[in-house]
């Protein structure tokens, strides 16, 4: 047990990581938007959010349903090319924030990754309102865990 | 809403998409949050007490190493409270030390385990493979109960 809740007090709590506050990434990969009009559209939606613009879009931390509304809100901007996921930290954190470590955050490399992906992503969200691309949606991924048959595996052994 | 656990944890795509069609991801973010907030100064900066590889002894057994266990005290109970799951296959971004590996091992064979809903894929390298890819999520999320269309 914590020596506030021990000694009768309130818990402490750092900034922006109260029990019930959410922080959420947004990632923008868009040719007509920024990260900064994102950002001012942000603060238009929600004012009470804790907002950070970052080079990728924006770290946005406050209650949780106020969370979920600014992002329903920004979504609308350019609702294939805006992805979202949650965070655990808070924006600026020192146990995360680069500014504290140094070197790349913890957690750049994967989104690094990703975002080189994301424009395929993009493609498929257009995609599920175009009747053109319908046969391709109808299509299964390629399956590769498919174990190789009893009959194939005998035909390679005579082959080689 | 169904809970969706998706792997890689961390994939922003998969966590993005699941939302998108109205179910909750369940990632490592939404675990490693819960420590973040618990209140108090049990063990900063990141609240990781010993209680947690007790935890994970309830998946992976005493012999294994305690990196494993301790991630497990984080995956392991979402993987019990997931109605579904999106695995990733061969993801580079889940690439780490053996305690990753062994982990992401686990975590896989946690949830065939569990006989739960999954749905297995590899990440879009062109633009058709990114139509299949978000058709095939968009198909099995919306067979979950409580899915709606985007």
């Amino acid at each position: 047990m914590s020596e506030a809740v021990a000694a009768g007090g309130a818990p402490a709590h750092r900034a922006g990581v109260a029990p019930g506050s959410a922080t959420k990434y947004v990632f923008i990969d868009s040719p007509e938007l920024t990260a900064a009009d994102l950002a001012l559209r942000a603060y238009e939606i929600a004012p009470g959010v804790q907002i950070k613009e970052t080079c990728f879009g924006l770290m946005i931390n406050g209650p949780e349903d106020e969370v979920e509304r600014l992002v329903a809100g920004i979504r609308e901007l350019d609702p294939d090319r805006i992805f979202v996921k949650d965070r655990g930290f808070p924006p600026g954190d020192e146990r995360r924030c680069r500014a504290n470590l140094g070197g790349a955050r913890p957690g750049f490399y994967g989104h690094e990754n990703e975002m080189r992906l994301v424009r395929y992503i993009s493609s498929g969200l257009r995609a599920l309102r175009d009747p053109k691309k319908a046969d391709l949606l109808r299509a299964k991924p390629k399956e590769n865990d498919e174990p190789l048959s009893v009959e194939r595996l005998s035909a390679i052994i005579e082959e080689s | 809403m169904a809970k969706v656990y998706i792997y890689p944890g961390t994939s922003l795509i998969l966590s993005d998409l699941v939302a998108r069609f109205g179910h909750r991801p369940l990632g490592s973010a939404l675990a490693v949050r819960e420590k973040v907030q618990a209140p108090g100064l049990d063990s900063p900066p990141l609240q990781i007490t010993p209680e947690d590889p007790k935890k994970g002894l309830r998946f992976a057994a005493v012999e294994v190493p305690s990196g494993v266990r301790g991630r497990m005290s984080l995956h392991g109970p979402q993987i019990e409270e997931a109605e579904a799951g999106i695995i990733i296959r061969d993801a580079d971004l889940a690439f780490g030390c053996m305690g990753c590996a062994r982990t992401n091992e686990l975590v896989q064979f946690l949830l065939h385990q569990r006989g739960i809903p999954l749905l297995e894929l590899d990440y879009p390298r062109s633009d058709e493979e990114g139509i299949r890819f978000v058709a095939s999520i968009r198909e099995f999320l919306e067979g979950l109960p409580g899915g709606a269309p985007a």
